[in-house]
């Protein structure tokens, strides 16, 4: 056995190592990565909260970009991120649709009067079948699609202002409806300035 | 400090509640099928818990997948590959915990069986070099021999 | 007030661990006896404080000192006072001290037997895991104090002790599982001595061996227990799930596994040695690997501590130095020797390579299924499982094939084997295994091939064994306590290997719904629901559920558990288990359903204790194989030789 071959082992452990190292670094151990990303929504038909007879489907969410957002009573994380969501409703074009998942409708119907309803309707999935459609786990979970029902992006937990700032107001404004504020600090003295 | 303490004790309550193994009263058409339904539910993964099967644990959502593949193996007839194929499809290959065998997990699979490979390679190597100097040492040693007898 | 005192031993064991560290790897003083002196009481010392600091962490549970943040999340005024005491490494802090007190314990057995080996080389040996024991030391007291105290906040009462941990399994599983896993830094600093010393020979290898077979039979048992505790608690009636942490105790033990057969051929052949080195490097590293996995987060699993990304990457820092460091010194001083491979392959020497060889491919796939998916989300993103399906895959046809081979070690001698000896094992033992195999076989329902190779291999192995002990009591030959106890271990594999087999694949579960007075039939049983009554228990109150369970002539009652801990409010239900040779019986309650009906998990499960007994069985036939007298007699031989080294003049 040459000399070289001896450190063979050596080399072998600094790679279980590194290994070791990546995952450490990999942040968002508790989030999976959504399998429905950059695939149509899926077909469904449900009810809408408030409103016995109305029934909705998956063109109900087509024609102009739509954020899903699934909540319930139950989550305290939906509590926290509520009042994130009546900001973007109130500052982006973006239609938000709520989906009570695995709850109970009087109580929901309830949640919305006292904190508010950014919704512009909210569909009931109430023994979690639209769920597991989706792939959600838990709640929160927001999917963001586009025009043609498609998911360009899927926030697994809260929708806070940093989601917002780095995920969702790029992607709202490069779909038109969001006008992102113009940058505070732009001294180009190049160029067309003057 | 203290925070972190208290946030680690509400964990700690929250997450046991889930320890408890699940017993489900389902009714199936045979018991082949129900063996079926026991095999596939211990292949997929509950994708909240800290790693268990979804036949393992009590979070909702393990109950809701145990429910689905239950309605789609008795009620709609999925066959096996249908079943992981339909559940992949929701929520990604994390939920198999048989990895899919595709382009990019090949060498997840592969690399096992080469060092099965590599494991024998080598015992074939030692065992040829275990004949060649089996040849070499009988020389050696009567050469030995040889000299011993020439130095008496 | 005791808190602080335990903080302080720890302080001041982590100085003596340094001062014994320095002393036993880098003094050459030429007064050796001082050296060694030192080194020893050093060592001593560590014990000493880390058993004062341990003491401390007891005696704040036990009289729960609730201003001790440790305590307050493990504990509860309600717990028992053996849980109490246990609680003390119910958690991540507390079992790292406990991990300590084993480390300064083998210290200790050490010296013991100082008188055994050269002093140079000794305190060599006692440096080194001086150094192991300071980086633990470290570890301790700055990131994981379990001396912590809750001031100004002190809860009233504690937030209790896990209900799954609230059971004889915490008692006796991590104690006896870190004097595997903390026993195997003795080959391993055995081995940095030598290659410091630059002294790798077959004396080496003795003196290492009846260390590395006790730490791997602790470590087995260790294992086994943590598997039993895990089928007995969590009601599903599986003893294996291929977690990470499971894994994470699994690979020391292939290691050592391959380890104690290697030292065994260095020893009798001096042959093998540079690998032998490697295996003993390994051993450690992979408990080392093992405690990053478990404490780091890196991977989930039920069965790990709080995650903690700063304690992970100190583990990690460790791990990559003392593993990196040995590896390196292995690369430089390592004999490049090209083994001397005299050798036929119907010999000792090319069996226990195979055997060697199957096991580092199975340590080697299991890494590879544990660690993957941490590469697979590096490289590409995505995140994937590995689990049952994958491991079982290629872990059973290494089994078997292992298992093929040990049946043919009792007739195989050492260099050579003349074809007759093989030749009256494969007409008579192979025959009669693969007939009654066969038998066996064709009696369990449903039937698969893998079982059938099992039973075949598994019968082969026992036959050989035993018609090889007749041989040898006919022939009036000496049955040495090593031979006794490779026999043992080796029918003890075969049995694990039946048990798993039949219980893998023959097992019967029902989920039924069952009324008061309810009869159902579980395989060959008959079980009757009587009804549930509530219990009170010490910490708990309880929903109990009664049930009659015939089989053939005999009756049995079992009483599985709902329980709702009052401290916290945590459900957990406990099973009823009826635990037979042959077979188990188990019960477990879900969930109350209408009309006083229950949803009941019912188990029966043929063989499972097969799977444990087998594995007692060769732990302690490992331990059996070095009792054996030429070990003991270690110390007068040694003592012959250095009063002659002391009396012609020469020192250190």
């Amino acid at each position: 056995m040459s000399r070289a071959s001896l450190f063979i082992p050596l080399g072998i452990f600094l790679l279980i190592v590194s290994v070791g190292y990546i995952g450490f670094s990999l942040d968002n151990r508790n989030e999976l990565p959504s399998a429905l990303l950059h695939q149509p929504f899926p077909e469904f038909s449900a009810g809408v909260l408030g409103d016995p007879d109305r029934r909705v489907s998956k063109a109900d969410l087509l024609g102009r970009p739509t954020m899903v957002n699934v909540w319930a009573t139950w989550c305290p994380t939906c509590k926290a991120e509520h009042a994130e969501l009546m900001r973007i409703a109130e500052l982006s074009d973006v239609r938000l649709v709520g989906v009570n998942y695995k709850d109970v409708a009087a109580k929901a119907r309830r949640w919305l009067v006292d904190f508010g309803n950014p919704y512009e309707f909210v569909i009931v999935d109430q023994d979690g079948g639209l769920g597991v459609e989706l792939g959600v786990y838990g709640a929160p979970e927001t999917f963001l699609l586009n025009a043609e029902g498609e998911v360009v992006y899927k926030r697994v937990g809260e929708v806070n202002r940093r989601i917002w700032r780095d995920e969702l107001a790029p992607r709202l404004a490069q779909m038109g409806v969001y006008k992102m504020p113009a940058p505070e600090t732009e001294n180009s003295t190049m160029g067309s300035g003057r | 400090m203290t925070l972190r303490v208290l946030c680690l004790m509400a964990l700690l309550t929250a997450m046991q509640s889930w320890a408890v193994s699940p017993v489900d009263v389902y009714t199936f058409d045979s018991p082949e099928q129900q063996q079926r339904y026991k095999g596939l539910i211990a292949e997929f993964r509950c994708p909240k818990c800290l790693n268990t099967n979804i036949a393992g644990s009590d979070a909702p959502i393990a109950q809701d997948l145990r429910r689905t593949v239950h309605r789609l193996v008795v009620q709609e007839g999925y066959s096996d590959q249908e079943l992981r194929d339909f559940l992949q499809a929701r929520y990604g290959d994390f939920v198999l915990y048989n990895p899919p065998f595709n382009s990019r997990t090949l060498l997840i699979w592969l690399v096992p069986l080469g060092l099965a490979i590599v494991g024998m390679l080598v015992l074939f190597g030692l065992l040829r070099r275990a004949r060649q100097q089996q040849a070499v040492n009988l020389d050696e040693s009567q050469r030995q021999r040889v000299r011993a007898l020439l130095e008496e | 007030m005791i808190a602080e005192l335990g903080q302080l031993s720890l302080a001041l064991a982590a100085c003596l661990a340094l001062t014994a560290s320095a002393a036993g790897l880098f003094a050459h003083g030429p007064s050796t006896q001082l050296l060694r002196q030192s080194t020893v009481s050093m060592v001593v010392g560590q014990f000493v404080f880390a058993a004062l600091a341990f003491t401390a962490l007891v005696y704040s549970f036990v009289t729960d000192d609730f201003s001790v943040s440790y305590v307050a999340t493990h504990s509860n005024s309600l717990l028992p006072l053996p849980y109490k005491i246990s609680a003390t490494w119910g958690g991540h802090e507390g079992s790292f001290l406990l991990w300590i007190l084993i480390m300064t314990i083998w210290m200790l057995l050490l010296t013991l037997r100082r008188d055994n080996y050269p002093v140079r080389f000794f305190s060599r040996v006692l440096g080194t895991m001086s150094l192991m024991n300071l980086g633990f030391l470290c570890f301790a007291i700055f990131t994981s104090n379990p001396f912590e105290r809750l001031i100004p906040m002190t809860p009233a009462d504690g937030a209790d002790l896990n209900p799954l941990l609230q059971d004889f399994g915490l008692i006796v599983h991590p104690p006896l599982l870190y004097a595997g896993y903390v026993g195997l830094a003795v080959p391993f600093s055995f081995a940095v001595a030598a290659l410091l010393e630059n002294r790798v020979d077959a004396a080496w290898a003795r003196w290492s061996r009846p260390w590395t077979n006790f730490a791997w039979a602790f470590l087995t048992v260790g294992i086994a227990l943590g598997s039993w505790w895990a089928y007995y608690e969590l009601g599903w009636g599986g003893w294996w799930f291929w977690d990470p942490v499971e894994n994470a105790s699994f690979m020391p033990w292939l290691a050592a596994t391959a380890l104690i057969h290697s030292l065994a051929v260095t020893e009798k052949r001096g042959t093998f040695k540079s690998w032998t080195l490697l295996l003993a490097i390994a051993g450690f590293s992979l408990s080392l690997l093992g405690a990053f996995i478990v404490r780091s987060g890196v991977l989930t699993s039920v069965h790990a501590f709080a995650v903690d990304p700063e304690r992970g990457m100190y583990i990690l820092i460790f791990l990559g130095a003392v593993v990196g460091g040995s590896l390196t010194l292995y690369g430089l001083r390592a004999y490049g020797e090209r083994a001397d491979v005299g050798f036929k392959i119907l010999s000792r020497e090319f069996f226990m390579l195979i055997n060697n060889v199957i096991l580092v491919v199975s340590l080697a796939v299991v890494m590879w299924g544990t660690l993957a998916p941490i590469g697979y989300e590096a490289i590409s993103g995505g995140r994937i499982s590995i689990g049952v399906p994958f491991f079982n895959m290629f872990f059973v046809p290494l089994m078997l094939l292992l298992g093929l081979a040990v049946a043919l070690v009792p007739v195989l001698n050492w260099k050579r084997t003349p074809w007759q000896s093989i030749k009256s094992t494969l007409t008579a033992a192979l025959p009669v295994s693969a007939l009654l195999g066969g038998i066996w076989w064709y009696t369990t329902d449903p039937k698969s091939a893998g079982v059938l190779a099992a039973l075949i291999v598994a019968l082969w192995i026992v036959a050989t064994h035993l018609l090889d002990l007749v041989k040898r009591l006919r022939q009036s030959r000496s049955l040495p306590l090593a031979y006794v106890g490779m026999s043992l271990a080796h029918i003890g594999f075969a049995v694990s290997v039946i048990g798993i087999a039949i219980t893998a694949t023959q097992s019967v579960e029902e989920d039924v719904r069952m009324a008061p007075n309810d009869v159902t039939t579980l395989g060959v049983e008959e079980v009757r629901f009587l009804g549930v009554r509530e219990v009170q228990g010490p910490n708990y109150v309880a929903q109990q559920g009664v049930f009659v369970v015939t089989n053939g002539s005999r009756t049995f009652e079992l009483r599985p558990e709902k329980r709702r801990y009052l401290a916290g409010g945590n459900i957990m239900t406990e099973a009823g288990i009826d635990a037979g040779l042959f077979a188990d019986t188990y019960i477990s309650l879900g969930e109350p359903l209408d009309g006083g009906a229950w949803a009941v998990r019912l188990h029966y499960k043929p063989m499972v204790r097969w799977v444990w007994l087998g594995s007692l069985m060769f732990a302690f036939g490992g331990m059996l194989a070095v009792m054996d007298k030429r070990y003991r007699k270690l110390r007068t031989r040694r003592d012959v030789s250095i009063k002659a080294a002391l009396g012609s003049g020469s020192a250190g």
